[in-house]
């Protein structure tokens, strides 16, 4: 009963919302490569600490895996403006 | 004070020193519509147009002037074109695709100046607009990034090759093929030069708004009610951080596009095992 309770009150809560909902939407998609891409950055400096002499190529793989993730933000931005 | 105050506001357009009641960010429409300078229809040449031709003249300039006379111990300009090249060619060309690459480093190095110099124009006094947040130009150049590794690998494999690589990698077991096969064709074929336009376009979208609202988020501070005369400094403190990183993501990204689109001819090309 106090859990239909905290629900009803939740929706309550979303149906007063005014303004941009895709807002939040944008903020959803900005976690997952947020995410992903602080683990790449962090597995590639490890591997830099243990092999300095691979430096170098590790950096581009992470350039490229950074611009595969993090499109995915910026597919959440460009959805904010069309959704407006 | 107020006469200094009445200078500024003569220097700043009307949108950001009309009095208002609450501070308002010009709509996007309005931030990024091109009205027509010449011509008219939807053919005109528009503000984001003629600073494309510029950019367009300004490479050719350079590069045909560092380049007519070419000497042996290279200095000036020369200097600073032949070290893009190599940069471009040692890290990107040779680095992702291999020494087989080397006929594609021309497109590459030309992608990576010209996407460089059309994000610059953002930061760059009295411009201020970068060319690629307006959806046309980095589309157009997926597409011929998206033409070129498509006749890379038909030309390596063939065409029935270059399809089956796409959409049969090799070592997934036989049933799995009915999902990856699908979603294979389509990474490869629309997702890439998609998510390629997406994000050159985005990144210098939302870098253009930031720095349109933390200009005129200074100016409204300064000129609009005395109590908060104080704090425009905050805001253009972090307006000219915001330049600076701006700068670092034109680099970034037109890196990244010249290296995104040598991955994909590598892809196209490369022999599976």
């Amino acid at each position: 009963m106090h859990v239909l309770h905290v629900v009803a009150g939740v929706l309550g809560i979303l149906a007063e919302i005014k303004g941009s909902v895709s807002m939040i939407g944008y903020g959803l998609s900005a976690i997952g490569p947020g995410i992903g891409i602080g683990i790449m950055v962090g597995k590639t400096v490890e591997g830099q600490a243990r092999q300095p002499e691979m430096a170098a190529r590790l950096q581009t793989t992470m350039i490229l895996g950074i611009a595969f993730t993090d499109v995915l933000a910026l597919i959440g931005f460009v959805g904010l403006f069309i959704a407006g | 004070m107020s006469q200094l105050s009445g200078t500024l506001a003569a220097l700043v357009p009307a949108i950001v020193a009309a009095p208002r009641k609450g501070f308002e960010i010009p709509p996007t429409n309005e931030i990024f519509h091109g009205k027509c300078i010449i011509g008219s229809g939807t053919l005109c040449l528009n503000r984001t147009s003629i600073l494309l031709f510029l950019v367009f003249a300004v490479l050719a300039v350079l590069l045909i002037a560092a380049t007519a006379r070419p000497r042996l111990v290279p200095s000036g300009a020369q200097n600073l074109v032949e070290s893009i090249y190599d940069f471009i060619r040692r890290d990107i060309v040779i680095g992702v695709i291999g020494p087989e690459g080397e006929r594609y480093s021309a497109y590459l190095v030309s992608l990576f100046l010209f996407v460089f110099l059309a994000s610059l124009l953002e930061v760059i006094p009295g411009i201020q607009f970068p060319v690629t947040s307006r959806m046309a130009l980095p589309a157009v150049l997926a597409i011929m990034s998206w033409l070129i590794y498509n006749f890379a690998g038909i030309k390596a494999k063939g065409l029935g090759g270059y399809l089956k690589g796409i959409m049969f990698p090799p070592g997934v077991p036989k049933p799995l093929y009915l999902i990856v096969t699908p979603i294979e064709f389509a990474a490869a074929l629309i997702l890439r030069p998609f998510t390629l336009a997406i994000r050159l376009f985005a990144n210098f979208f939302a870098g253009h708004l930031l720095l349109v609202v933390a200009f005129v988020g200074s100016a409204y501070l300064f000129l609009g009610n005395p109590a908060t005369k104080a704090f425009f400094v905050l805001t253009l403190v972090g307006g000219i951080a915001g330049v600076g990183l701006e700068i670092f993501i034109a680099a970034v990204q037109a890196y990244v596009f010249a290296l995104l689109t040598a991955a994909y001819i590598r892809l196209a090309t490369v022999e599976e095992h």
